[in-house]
């Protein structure tokens, strides 16, 4: 345990930093809040304001009138938390057996990590198309899911194992010589340690698939399975030339479930975060 | 085994869950067309789902589902669904574009599926936009964009100045003067040209004074750039750095950034294609008076156009009916509707007649005018525009708009570096 230090010259000046750096990460969703309670003409004033002049909630209404938002909200939830739970669901184990039975697939499974990510998306879509017609899975939700299933597991699986690493053998081992079966240790011992772990996996799986958009243009035909990042671009046109006020309305009500997820599970999530850090 | 077995059925199972109910499946009933739009513009969505609609009541048997797609992402869209066979029936895209896609043979020569009441109602210059690969037809072009200027009108009037007409335009070495007119050194500018992407305007408009910039010999594509080409590069540069007429400022610009700075009287124009007038329209303070002037006269009011299209995919299964279809939506009172909705100009002469497109109401009439000098663009049918305009022409406008390199030393680079470009491309 440590304690933290109080009072000195340091600690204002850490204040004012961190307050900073808050006003810098708040600025785009901030702007974002305000344009989007902005009028056309307010938007195209040569002197712009952060409070609007004459605040609206037309760009809301047409965003939600123009396009299906609540659908698309729903397939993108659908999608992206199928997504995650699966991603978790299959890295947790093989993290957990990469980490307590080394061998050469160990290296493999890191070497797999990253040349995973070194291809361009745009390299692999069209192959990956072919597949996915081949098993009947263009346009369907399934298809997109198994997508981000397969491109979330590689990154999922490298924070695991550092997670897994965290959680002491010796507590497995005392569990055992207790009585405990391996799965009794798994379910008691090991799964409420790496509860933070997954919880930060889990919110990455999500946050990816919730935000991915080139797969889903590519893969989803029909506008009824539409997700939020594929409906938000129908508000652009050619050359950089957008809609502002609906695009900044339908933005803003599509970072909400993000942001009430880290909200919900932001205490858990630190945690995750700062075990896989100092333990891996 | 058992836990084996799990670990593979869990996650299908949930995948199956995903999937359930929403595959798109098949019917036996009607055929459905899958039409891929690119309309953005509120008015202009409404009006296509309107059409679709209206169709989908009239035609039973013939269902049209709307999808809609996005001008950023289009190319690569339709890339993967050439390749995996799967296009939409009916593609909204544009000329350039689809020049691509008839060299690869993604896209239906549509000469023998076109009826004749359509092909006659079009005008043989936006035919031109879309003849491609040996003379095939492989869209049909519905709507284009002029280049005019939109002007504050109290400024114009202030400076006494003479407002241009259909029939009267300003000449290049008017405007120019009315801009040295307009501008108060320090407060006021007399024109804004937003120029971060210069390349398809110069070209379009340097058909003013038969500037084509290509040139083929020999089945040899090369670049060229004389006195012909040079004219309107010069009259922009020197109306930034010679006059001052146009403010620096706004050179690295996209078309609406000057719209706050011209509302705001700082600038007394800015050059646009038609549709710019719905930004000023949906954005001007009150009161805001402004003006469509019509395009400049050098040695022509000739300008390059390209043209919004809709094409039918090769292997597309429905093509009689996606034709059908397409000569609804392009008929001359709908083709009309969907020039209104993205502010552009039709293809259509029936729709150029429309009293819709020729009212005065926010210079409708100017703007439906202009459509009679458009021509087919010259860099359209140039193989490699696409590097050359990326690779040289962009980056070379841009310095010579920054005033960095001289005329000449530009003209060089589109010359020498563009032709090694373009040699690539030689069959």
């Amino acid at each position: 345990m440590s304690t933290a230090r109080r009072g000195g010259v340091g600690t204002p000046l850490k204040y004012l930093a961190l307050l900073g750096y808050l006003v810098f990460l708040a600025f785009p969703l901030a702007w974002l809040a305000s344009t989007a309670l902005k009028t056309p003409r307010e938007m195209a004033s040569l002197d712009p304001t952060w409070i609007p002049r004459h605040p609206t909630l037309a760009n809301f209404a047409e965003a939600f009138r123009e396009q299906n938002l609540t659908q698309s909200a729903g397939n993108s939830l659908l999608v992206a938390l199928t997504a995650a739970v699966l991603t978790v669901l299959l890295a947790l184990p093989a993290a957990y057996a990469l980490v307590r039975f080394r061998s050469v697939l160990n290296k493999l499974a890191l070497a797999w990590v990253l040349v995973s990510q070194v291809f361009p998306f745009i390299l692999v879509i069209i192959p990956l198309f072919m597949i996915l017609k081949q098993l009947d899975l263009v346009n369907t939700r399934g298809g997109l899911i198994l997508v981000y299933l397969t491109f979330n597991l590689p990154f999922a699986l490298w924070m695991l194992q550092g997670y897994v690493r965290g959680v002491p053998k010796e507590l497995e081992e005392a569990a055992s010589v207790d009585g405990a079966g391996r799965l009794r240790v798994l379910r008691t011992v090991v799964a409420p340690l790496l509860a933070p772990g997954v919880v930060a996996t889990f919110l990455f799986a999500f946050i990816s698939s919730w935000n991915e958009f080139m797969f889903a243009l590519v893969l989803l035909k029909d506008p009824d399975l539409a997700t939020l990042p594929l409906t938000l671009v129908r508000f652009t046109g050619a050359d950089g030339v957008a809609r502002l006020g609906p695009l900044a309305a339908a933005a803003l009500l599509a970072t909400i479930p993000s942001l009430a997820l880290f909200a919900v599970i932001q205490r858990r999530l630190t945690a995750g975060l700062l075990a896989g850090a100092v333990k891996g | 085994m058992q836990r084996r077995t799990l670990l593979a059925v869990v996650p299908a199972a949930l995948v199956a869950a995903g999937t359930a109910g929403c595959s798109s499946g098949s019917s036996d009933g009607p055929v459905t067309l899958r039409f891929l739009s690119l309309a953005w513009q509120k008015e202009s969505i409404a009006a296509n789902k309107k059409l679709v609609a209206e169709w989908n009541k009239k035609n039973p048997k013939i269902q049209v589902k709307y999808v809609q797609g996005s001008w950023d992402n289009v190319h690569d869209q339709l890339v993967t669904a050439f390749e995996g066979g799967d296009a939409p029936d009916v593609i909204h895209d544009e000329s350039p574009d689809i020049a691509g896609f008839a060299a690869q043979n993604y896209l239906q020569d549509l000469t023998d599926l076109l009826p004749s009441a359509l092909k006659n109602d079009i005008s043989a210059q936006s035919w031109d936009t879309v003849k491609f690969a040996g003379g095939g037809i492989y869209g049909v072009p519905f709507l284009q964009e002029s280049q005019i200027f939109v002007a504050n009108r109290k400024l114009l009037q202030q400076a006494k100045v003479r407002i241009p007409t259909v029939d009267a335009p300003w000449t290049w070495d008017e405007y120019a003067e009315v801009c040295r007119k307009l501008t108060v050194k320090g407060k006021q500018y007399g024109v804004a040209w937003p120029l971060s992407a210069p390349v398809n305007k110069v070209l379009n408009l340097s058909l003013n004074f038969d500037g084509t910039f290509f040139g083929t010999s020999g089945g040899k594509t090369t670049v060229h750039v004389g006195d012909n080409e040079k004219q309107v590069l010069r009259r922009i540069h020197d109306q930034l750095w010679v006059d001052h007429s146009a403010d620096p400022a706004t050179v690295g610009m996209k078309g609406a950034d000057p719209l706050p700075a011209f509302f705001a009287g700082k600038y007394a124009m800015v050059p646009a294609g038609v549709y710019f007038r719905q930004q000023v329209v949906q954005g001007a303070p009150k009161g805001f008076d402004w003006v469509t002037i019509p395009p400049l006269k050098g040695t022509s009011q000739h300008q390059g156009a390209t043209s919004q299209t809709l094409s039918i995919p090769a292997d597309g299964k429905n093509q009689k009916q996606a034709m059908q279809f397409i000569s609804f939506l392009l008929n001359g009172p709908n083709q009309a509707t969907l020039a209104l909705g993205d502010w552009l100009v039709p293809t259509s002469k029936e729709a150029a007649k429309d009293p819709r497109l020729t009212t005065t109401k926010d210079d409708w009439n100017v703007a439906t005018a202009s459509q009679q000098n458009l021509v087919v663009a010259p860099y359209l049918k140039v193989d490699g525009f696409d590097e050359w305009k990326t690779k040289v022409a962009t980056p070379a406008m841009q310095q010579y708009f920054n005033n960095k390199i001289s005329l000449d030393a530009l003209a060089t680079k589109l010359v020498k570096d563009g032709n090694e470009v373009l040699k690539r491309y030689q069959k």
